[in-house]
């Protein structure tokens, strides 16, 4: 009975398939589906909140050992940065989009953008495009970190669908489930968590998104921190292969899957 | 201005924030809308932010300047109050915060009795005291002005209060000279 499910979801999606505006008779938008897969494919950002900081971390991929590894943490603002899995090049329109909001806002009412207000902006923008016929979703997820004086730290995650949703903790992107486990694990002990041991648990979560070869070094990890009197702040090459250390000396790792061979000797 | 008996030129914005003008009272008035139009948004957004004293000021700096500069001015000088905040802005768009701040014939008249009476540490019923000198002495010199005036206040997060108008209590004696009776030539 199932596999007659599937024949007719197999049958019937390419013809509901081509435009973004054409529900299945499912009820979905299987372009819209399409482009949440786009984010799936990215390679892992996690990202996780304490009392007064909200880190995000990366993983960087590079196309060849000849290669630089690809950009994956931007900041939009002093006190808001984001984490992108998916199209790049949407990613890059998008941030260029949420740093202008940022800027028109600082200039009108000489203060901070609350992240809440942009980041459903941001969720409305992608919603518009899932019901025009001229265009495409956007390929892209998003891990939105921001500061605000009034409410605090938070994390939002955005979707190709439109939808908005804020974590106390969360990870997407290629084998993200790892990251995730290790997270749902530890999240209730992140609201007191030290700045810096909140970074290395934003590590130890994204080595268990490495590859089956692969291990987390200073050239493909990536961390951003930004909190109460602290302005986003990038940590990557030297900057991060302190925290890597640490890693290591815990003994390295996640406990929810992944082989990272983060034992030195 | 005295046209009108009982002009609200002193208005809250949300709870806790006072706007207080001079100039074009219709101008005052189109502002007002749009003050209260940011108001109404905030509470539609329903995200717990609410527009405080500090960025009202800097909103009306940027349409002020903006509508300097379109040769379209809101020919207004306004005053913004707030927890832990005054400011003003004018029709040009230029803008300053101090701990006392005056427009019209006040800036002539007023900010000397308030640079040299004004302290940090008044208690509410010298603040009180002192604006009351200062508005008495703009009745007394200013030939347009009645002794109908009125206090307004915000403290720290209670809702903004402004006060009904009410009148000052005035000494014409030592005057006399400028009664205009034929004697002498009105001088002093």
């Amino acid at each position: 009975k199932s596999s007659k499910k599937a024949d007719f979801v197999a049958m019937h999606r390419n013809m509901y398939d081509t435009d973004v505006t054409v529900f299945s008779p499912e009820g979905r938008l299987l372009q819209v589906e399409y482009a949440m897969e786009s984010t799936k494919q990215g390679s892992a950002c996690v990202g996780l909140r304490s009392e007064n900081y909200v880190v995000i971390g990366a993983l960087k991929r590079s196309v060849n050992e000849m290669s630089s590894h690809q950009k994956k943490l931007m900041e939009i603002d002093g006190h808001m940065g984001i984490a992108i899995a998916g199209l790049t090049a949407d990613a890059r329109s998008i941030a260029k989009w949420m740093r202008n909001e940022c800027l028109n806002h600082k200039y009108v009412y000489g203060s901070a953008m609350p992240s809440k207000r942009l980041c459903e902006e941001l969720a409305d923008k992608h919603q518009r495009t899932t019901q025009t016929y001229v265009r495409r979703p956007y390929g892209v997820g998003l891990l939105v970190a921001a500061y605000d004086e009034a409410t605090g730290p938070h994390l939002f995650q955005t979707c190709p669908s439109g939808n908005l949703y804020e974590f106390y903790a969360t990870a997407i992107g290629a084998r993200s489930q790892s990251a995730k486990t290790y997270l749902e694990k530890h999240f209730e002990g992140f609201p007191s968590t030290e700045k810096d041991d909140l970074i290395v648990h934003a590590l130890k979560a994204l080595s268990g998104c490495v590859t089956g070869d692969g291990e987390l070094n200073k050239d493909n990890a990536s961390i951003a921190i930004v909190g109460k009197d602290h302005k986003f702040q990038l940590i990557e090459g030297e900057n991060v292969a302190v925290y890597l250390d640490k890693l290591e000396v815990d003994g390295g790792g996640t406990e929810g899957g992944g082989d990272g061979d983060a034992m030195e000797e | 201005m005295k046209k009108k008996k009982a002009p609200r030129r002193i208005r809250t914005v949300g709870d806790n924030c006072l706007i207080g003008a001079s100039g074009e009272y219709s101008d005052f008035q189109s502002v007002m809308d749009t003050l209260e139009g940011m108001v109404q948004d905030d509470v539609n957004y329903d995200d717990g932010e609410k527009s405080d004293a500090k960025s009202i000021h800097s909103y009306l700096r940027a349409v002020m300047y903006q509508r300097r500069s379109k040769m379209n001015p809101l020919w207004n000088d306004i005053i913004i109050a707030g927890k832990d905040f005054l400011g003003y802005v004018d029709k040009i768009g230029t803008t300053y915060e101090d701990s006392f701040i005056a427009t019209g014939f006040g800036s002539y008249l007023a900010i000397p009795i308030l640079r040299s009476k004004w302290r940090p540490d008044l208690t509410e019923g010298e603040a009180r005291a002192l604006l009351e000198d200062c508005l008495r002495v703009l009745f007394y010199r200013d030939c347009r002005a009645l002794n109908r005036i009125q206090i307004a206040k915000v403290q720290g997060d209670d809702d903004a209060v402004v006060s009904d108008p009410y009148e000052l209590e005035t000494n014409w004696s030592g005057f006399e000279a400028t009664k205009g009776d034929m004697d002498g030539d009105g001088g002093w």
